[in-house]
């Protein structure tokens, strides 16, 4: 199958290797990926901040940037919850009824990976070999904006080697929340304690989750308190084999 | 020909609890420090989540239950006047008198009126989100008047000069021993040696709600539901004062926000089942007690009904924003709230805390005073999953952000990066300048604000050396 890559910006900017584990898993499995150049950020920082009007541009070039591709693949549950619930809207409200279309019939085509692997692909076993205690973590909107539910605890049981640890209270948010990690950092940070308090409970030497922005929150305190926990994207999990 | 009245009003200040005296990140410091409020509330919200959770369980219809609720809420905004209109002459029929109150300050003249002339100098109030927000009781003791709170928790508020910090459980954030204090520093006629035994301490209060119930003739109330159809008002409760309230008295006023009314008494059989679930986590709650105007030898003898407006009609006017008026003050969103499980209700100033409070009480006020109140959640949907009405509190925070006044710098900094991120070659430089970052400081101490707030208790990532983009186009 031919699949257009959305790598989110973050991926894009910070996290190029859960991006490039996308690649090489789908590539592994049998399918082309492309990336279209003119990709940048699906404006989901500037919609939850109040800068709908801002993010329109930007929710524009989503739509004529995968407007041409049957199947998207976005390795993050929060930018295909954003991509699928609020696009159409900031296209109705500050664009026009055809562009308001055209991001309703984008965001029917884009899936998180977990999705796309289990829904589209309709694969569990993708091969992977993972030798690593680890412990996952349901981010908030993957489970409550686009209801992954327990796709991707479905693809880890099925890793070689991996040993899954249950994380306790994992349904809570890690503090995270976009700029709400900057505009309430104490409480943000307040919240991110208790979390790293559970993924430490179970022993895990990987915390894992599918989306790099909570990874980022979480293994930025998982690393300012040394607890030799390292956060990694459920792609590079997914991609890794006996050779990798 | 139609005249322009002018946009619904929001609800005056000076007057009521829907403002705190500092933004949510402030009032939220002072709370993260408070190890007893912490553990006050990480143990009061597992528990009632776990029970809630177990009694909704049990209902194969839940989901059909919230979906009906939800429905009939939207149905009640679409013909909200009619409704209210409807009520009024059902009540006046009945033997009530109705009052229009447009906002606070109307609303607490009238009850310290209606007090004034019967010559009570003493009034017992049920539990009440209304009267909180009004400021009623305030508003009565400078008109010479006593109110009593008569539920064990608004007692232990009003009786430590303290502010409520949850809708259902208002002392969630006071443990026995401070409420043993404040009993012996407060009660009238307490027993010096009370101990802080739980059952000690509960007939303490009912030792002394008892003589008040039997020695007051006016009672204030608020109300759950309001039944247009029949001009019924009722209000649920667990504890039995509110039904003493409701019965003993000659006269009884009731304060009631405009969104409480439901069509029939029909509609009662869904409410009657989320609320108690939703709520307490029980199947139903222990008291229910229901009344139509005025009966003739049994119950009060005079009815007053206040109709409350305060702001909801400018809610009303906004087609997204009005969700909140559907609110049945369950506060299951509080106690699955993330946010509220750690800064507690008083750090959002308003009466109404959690993240119901932080999408209603910025309606109610106008998002000016209240603009920080939006961005208390990190939008993690856990609330709008537990809504027993299914208000999607996370797309109405989105709504009022977009709403909310934004600071020149922020606003700047948002419009260039939409800018660069508007296009993709300027996009491509400003992701290698990202990697100028890791000279600047490889853990990134030191930021300036708001990014501080980031280091302050975490590290920056590792930068990457190229950035995906750019391994793409060489592979």
């Amino acid at each position: 199958m031919r699949i257009a890559f959305f790598a989110t910006c973050l991926a894009d900017t910070l996290f190029p290797e859960a991006a490039k584990a996308t690649v090489r898993l789908l590539e592994r499995l049998g399918h082309e990926v492309v990336f279209p150049f003119e990709q940048t950020c699906c404006g989901q920082m500037h919609i939850n901040t109040g800068y709908q009007r801002e993010a329109l541009p930007l929710v524009k070039r989503y739509a004529q940037t995968f407007d041409r591709y049957e199947v998207i693949v976005v390795p993050s549950g929060s930018c295909a919850g954003s991509i699928r619930h609020q696009h159409t809207m900031v296209a109705s409200s500050y664009g026009d009824a055809g562009l308001a279309a055209r991001s309703e019939s984008v965001a029917a085509r884009t899936y998180e990976l977990s999705e796309l692997l289990i829904d589209v692909l309709k694969v569990e076993d993708v091969g992977a070999y993972y030798p690593h205690r680890v412990t996952y973590h349901p981010t908030c909107h993957s489970l409550r904006m686009i209801r992954v539910g327990d796709k991707p605890l479905r693809l880890l049981r099925q890793v070689r080697g991996l040993d899954l640890v249950e994380l306790p209270a994992a349904e809570q948010c890690c503090g995270f929340g976009g700029t709400f990690a900057l505009k309430n950092a104490e409480t943000s940070t307040a919240m991110l304690a208790d979390k790293m308090t559970n993924i430490v409970s179970t022993g895990a030497d990987v915390c894992t989750a599918g989306d790099t922005s909570c990874l980022m929150h979480i293994g930025g305190g998982l690393s300012r308190l040394r607890t030799g926990v390292r956060t990694v994207h459920l792609a590079e999990i997914l991609a890794s084999t006996e050779s990798s | 020909m139609t005249t322009f009245l002018g946009m619904p009003a929001t609800a005056p200040r000076g007057v009521g609890h829907l403002r705190g005296d500092q933004p949510f990140p402030r009032a939220a410091h002072d709370a993260l420090g408070n190890s007893q409020l912490r553990r006050n509330l990480r143990h009061a919200t597992t528990t009632i989540r776990g029970k809630s959770g177990r009694v909704i369980a049990e209902l194969p219809d839940w989901q059909r239950l919230r979906d009906a609720g939800s429905a009939i809420k939207a149905d009640v905004m679409s013909r909200l006047p009619d409704l209210l209109v409807q009520l009024e002459s059902r009540v006046t029929e009945a033997g009530g008198v109705v009052h229009w109150a447009a906002d606070a300050n109307e609303a607490n003249r009238i009850v310290t009126d209606l007090v004034r002339q019967t010559g009570s100098e003493r009034v017992i109030k049920v539990k009440s989100m209304a009267t909180q927000e009004i400021g009623l009781n305030e508003a009565l003791e400078d008109g010479g008047i006593t109110p009593v709170e008569t539920d064990l928790a608004e007692l232990i508020v009003q009786l430590g000069d303290d502010k409520p910090s949850h809708i259902l459980v208002p002392a969630i954030h006071r443990n026995r021993s401070e409420i043993r204090e404040i009993f012996l520093r407060a009660m009238p006629g307490v027993d010096p040696f009370l101990s802080d035994d739980p059952p000690a301490l509960a007939a303490a209060a009912r030792r002394y709600l008892r003589e008040t119930f039997l020695s007051t003739s006016v009672a204030v109330s608020g109300a759950n539901f309001a039944i247009a159809e029949t001009g019924t008002l009722g209000v649920v409760e667990s504890e039995g004062n509110g039904r003493m309230c409701l019965t003993l008295p000659d006269t009884l006023i009731t304060v009631m926000g405009i969104e409480k009314v439901l069509p029939t008494w029909r509609d009662l059989e869904v409410f009657l089942q989320l609320l108690p679930r939703a709520s307490t986590g029980e199947r139903m709650n222990p008291y229910t007690t229901m009344w139509t105007g005025v009966t003739p030898g049994d119950g009060p003898q005079n009815f007053h009904l206040v109709l409350l407006d305060n702001g909801r009609s400018a809610v009303l006017a906004d087609t997204v924003g009005r969700q909140a008026l559907h609110c049945i003050r369950c506060s299951a969103c509080l106690n699955v709230c993330p946010v509220y499980e750690r800064t507690g209700g008083h750090a959002y100033g308003s009466v109404y805390p959690g993240p119901i409070g932080a999408v209603l009480s910025p309606q109610l006020t106008g998002i000016e005073d209240n603009a920080s109140l939006p961005y208390a959640s990190s939008l993690c949907g856990a609330c709008f999953d537990a809504c027993p009405v299914k208000i999607d509190i996370p797309s109405m925070l989105v709504h009022l952000r977009n709403k909310a006044p934004h600071s020149p710098a922020e606003r700047a900094a948002m419009a260039a990066a939409a800018y660069t991120m508007s296009r993709p070659r300027l996009y491509a430089s400003a992701q290698r300048a990202v990697k100028m970052a890791r000279i600047a400081g490889r853990r990134g101490r030191g930021l300036p604000p708001p990014l501080s707030g980031w280091t302050a208790g975490r590290d920056l990532p590792e930068f990457p050396k190229q950035t995906f983009r750019d391994w793409w186009a060489q592979r």
